[in-house]
C-alpha cells in the first residue's frame, strides 16, 4: 500500500524539478518514528542546485525533523535520502562525508561558548578539512567580513548579542565551504531588533548562489529569497509552490488557515 | 546648589558616585557585619570567642613555645616543643631515604618548581610543551631519580621511602592518573554501546562501594595470593595502582556530571561541522565540561591528598606515619600534639593551594560576563 503512494509521490516530485541530474538533495519517501509516534509521513523531496526553498508549518509538524535528516542529526528509519550523490545510512564515513558538505544553522546559535569567535570558526576546517591553522583563521576572517562583525573575532559568543551569535553561526557554517545551508528556525529565538541584520546575511547568501533549506515563519523573507515554498503539517508535505502562488492562491485548506493566523498581524 | 534638587533633561543625567554608605570600610562593615541586628548580635558573639581562644592558642604556639635545642630537655616551657619537630623533620619529610640520596629528591622537587614556574606567567609561549613533559617526561626522570640506577646510582628500595615525599609520591600519581582514567570511564558510562556501558557501571560502582582501607588490604594482602609463584609486584606500586583506581571511580560521576550539564545544542554543532566521535569529546565537550566541573575535580584531588595517610595500615609510612612513630619514640614521648598540628598545617597549607589555584583556573576559563 505505502508502496503505491510512496512511487506515485516520487514521480511527482521528479516532474516537478525537471530531471534530478543536478539534484542536491534527493529524500524519496521517507518515514521516521519517535517511539510510536509517526513524525515523517512519506516525504518527497528533491532540492537542485542553487534552489532556496523555505519550510513553514505549525509547530510539531516534523518541518525541523525533515531538516534535520538531511545531515543525520535524526535518522530515518525508512525511505532514501541522497546528499549530492552520497545516501546516507548507517555508515559513518558516508555520515562524516555528507555533514562536511552540509551546514547547518540551529535556532539557539549553538557557538563554542569556551572558544572565541575566530576559534570557533577556524574549529572545523583545522580538524576536519586539515587546513593549515593560519590559512583557516585568514579564511575565517573572510567570512567574519561577510557577516559584518570582523571586530569581534577575538571576542568570545558569551560576548555577544544574539544576533551577532547568529551571525557568527552562518559565518562558522560557511568556512567549511558547504554545498548546502541548512537553517533550523535561524531568527526563533531572536529580539525583533536583531532579526533583521541576520536576515540580510541569509539574502545576502542567498544572492550569491548557496542551495538553502530554510524553516522559519519570516514569510517576507520567503516571497524575496525562495524559489519554493513548502508547507508541512503533521509530518506531511501539504503543499508546495513558487511564493507568489503560494501567498496569494494556497490550494489547500490548511495552508489557507496556516497563512491567515500568520499573516494576520 | 543642591545636587538633589537639580533636574536634568532627558538623557543627560550624569552618573553620580554612590551613596558613602555603600562604599569603603564603613561601607563593607555594614554590609558584611552590622546589616541586621541578629548580625549584630552574632558579630559580637564571634568577637567573644575569638577573644576567649586565640590568646591562650597563640600563648601555646608562639609565646611560650621552644624553638632553640636538639633534646627534648630543650623543652622546659609550658608551650609547644618545636624542637620535636625540627629535630625529626628530616624523617617527616624524606622517611628512611638514605641520607646521602636525598639530593635525588630535592632535585627531582626543583626540576618540577622550575616546570611549574612558567605555567603560572601568562606572556609564556608554549605551555603545552611544558605541560607535554610535566605529564610524560618528569614522571619517568622522577622514578629513576627516586629509585635510581639509570645513571649508576645506588638504588633506594621502596620499603625506604617515606615521610611527605611518600605522601606527594602517591597523591601525585593519584592525581595524574585517575583523572584520564576517570575520564575515560565516564564517556564509557554513557557509551551507547551496551558492553562498554555495563563493564564502565560495574567498575565504577566496585570501586566506589569499597572502603579505601579495604583495597588497600586487598592490594597488599590478597592480591599475592593470586599471583603466580616468584612473581612479586613491589608493595608501594600497588598501593600506587589501588589508590589511583579509586579515586578514578570518584573521577569517573564528578566528570559524568559535567558532560549531563553540556547542552545537547554543542553536540549537535559539533557533528553538523562533521567533526568525528573522538574530535567533538576531545574539542567541544570535554573541555566545557572539564571546566564546570572543576570544584568536584579539585574536591577529589583534596580528599585523595588526605586519603593517602590510610597507606599507613600496610605499612607504608607516609608524612602522618612518621610523625605518629616519632611521637612514640620512648626518647619524646608526649609530643605527638606537636606532630600533629604540625601535619595539619601542612596538609593545610598543601589543600588550600590546590583550593586556590582551582579558583585561579576557574576565573582564567571564565569566557562570559
Amino acid at each position: 500500500m505505502r508502496e503505491g503512494t510512496m512511487v506515485e509521490a516520487g514521480t511527482k516530485v521528479s516532474s516537478a524539478i525537471r530531471g534530478s541530474g543536478d539534484a542536491m538533495v534527493r529524500m524519496d519517501g521517507v518515514h521516521k518514528w519517535y517511539g510510536q509516534f509517526h513524525v515523517l509521513k512519506d516525504i518527497n523531496l528533491t532540492v537542485a542546485k542553487g534552489e532556496r526553498i523555505v519550510v513553514c508549518g505549525p509547530s510539531g509538524s516534523g518541518k525541523s525533523t525533515m531538516i534535520r535528516c538531511i545531515n543525520r542529526l535524526e535518522e530515518h528509519q525508512s525511505g532514501h535520502i541522497v546528499v549530492d550523490g552520497v545516501e546516507l545510512t548507517n555508515d559513518l564515513k558516508r555520515i562524516e562525508e555528507v555533514r562536511r558538505e552540509v551546514g547547518m544553522v540551529f535556532q539557539h546559535f549553538n557557538l563554542f561558548p569556551h572558544l572565541t569567535v575566530l576559534e570557533n570558526l577556524a574549529l572545523a576546517p583545522v580538524w576536519v578539512r586539515q587546513t593549515p591553522r593560519k590559512e583557516a583563521e585568514e579564511s575565517a576572517m573572510k567570512y567574519l567580513e561577510r557577516v559584518r562583525i570582523p571586530e569581534q573575532a577575538k571576542k568570545y559568543p558569551g560576548q555577544l548579542s544574539g544576533g551577532q551569535q547568529q551571525r557568527v553561526a552562518i559565518a562558522r557554517a560557511l568556512c567549511m565551504n558547504p554545498k548546502v545551508m541548512l537553517f533550523d528556525e535561524p531568527t526563533s529565538a531572536l529580539d525583533p531588533e536583531m532579526i533583521k541584520e541576520v536576515l540580510d546575511v541569509m539574502v545576502e547568501l542567498a544572492h550569491s548562489g548557496m542551495t538553502m533549506l530554510v524553516v522559519t515563519h519570516e514569510m517576507g523573507f520567503a516571497k524575496t529569497v525562495a524559489n519554493r515554498v513548502i508547507f508541512m503539517d503533521r509530518g506531511e508535505i501539504i503543499e508546495e509552490n513558487e511564493p507568489g502562488e503560494f501567498f496569494t492562491h494556497p490550494r489547500s485548506e490548511r495552508t489557507k488557515l496556516f497563512l491567515s493566523q500568520i499573516l494576520a498581524h | 546648589m543642591n545636587d538633589r534638587a537639580q533636574t536634568y533633561l532627558p538623557g543627560t543625567h550624569p552618573d553620580l558616585p554612590p551613596p558613602p554608605s555603600m562604599v569603603g570600610v564603613y561601607g563593607w562593615l555594614r554590609a558584611n557585619l552590622f546589616s541586621s541586628p541578629v548580625n549584630v548580635i552574632l558579630t559580637l558573639l564571634a568577637a567573644y570567642i575569638i577573644y576567649l581562644a586565640f590568646p591562650p592558642l597563640i600563648q601555646w604556639v608562639f609565646i611560650n613555645a621552644d624553638w632553640q635545642g636538639d633534646t627534648r630537655e630543650a623543652c622546659r616551657r609550658e608551650g609547644a616543643c618545636w624542637v620535636f619537630v625540627k629535630v625529626w623533620l628530616r624523617q617527616f619529610m624524606y622517611g628512611r631515604y638514605p641520607s646521602t640520596e636525598i639530593w635525588r629528591i630535592n632535585t627531582a622537587y626543583a626540576i618540577l618548581a622550575l616546570g611549574m614556574i612558567p605555567m603560572f606567567i601568562p606572556r609564556v609561549r608554549g605551555k603545552a610543551w611544558i605541560a607535554a613533559f610535566l605529564l610524560f617526561g618528569y614522571p619517568v626522570v622522577a622514578y629513576y631519580l627516586f629509585y635510581g640506577s639509570a645513571f649508576g646510582q645506588v638504588v633506594v628500595e621502596t620499603p625506604l621511602w617515606g615521610g611527605l615525599f611518600l605522601t606527594l609520591v602517591i597523591a601525585s600519581v593519584g592525581i595524574v592518573g585517575s583523572l584520564p582514567i576517570g575520564i575515560v570511564l565516564a564517556l564509557g558510562r554513557r557509551s551507547r554501546l551496551p558492553i562498554i556501558q555495563s563493564v564502565s557501571i560495574a567498575f565504577i560502582e566496585i570501586w566506589r562501594g569499597v572502603p579505601l582501607i579495604t583495597v588497600l588490604f586487598m592490594a597488599s594482602v590478597m592480591f599475592p595470593l593470586f599471583m603466580p609463584e616468584g612473581l612479586t609486584i613491589d608493595r608501594l606500586a600497588r598501593a600506587l595502582v589501588g589508590v589511583m583506581l579509586f579515586s578514578a571511580a570518584y573521577m569517573a560521576e564528578v566528570v559524568r556530571g559535567g558532560l549531563q550539564a553540556i547542552p545537547k545544542g554543542q553536540y549537535e554543532a559539533a557533528q553538523a561541522l562533521g567533526l568525528n566521535y573522538g574530535k567533538m569529546m576531545a574539542l567541544i565537550i570535554l573541555p566545557q565540561a572539564l571546566k564546570l566541573v572543576i570544584p568536584g575535580i579539585v574536591n577529589t584531588f583534596i580528599g585523595l591528598f588526605k586519603d593517602t595517610t590510610l597507606v599507613l595500615i600496610i605499612g607504608l609510612m607516609d608524612f602522618l606515619g612518621t610523625i605518629q612513630s616519632a611521637g612514640t619514640n620512648p626518647q619524646w614521648l608526649g609530643f605527638a600534639i606537636e606532630g600533629y598540628v604540625f601535619s595539619a598545617l601542612v596538609f593545610w597549607v598543601f589543600c588550600f593551594g590546590m583550593s586556590r589555584y582551582s579558583q585561579h583556573l576557574e576565573r582564567k576559563l571564565r569566557t562570559t560576563h
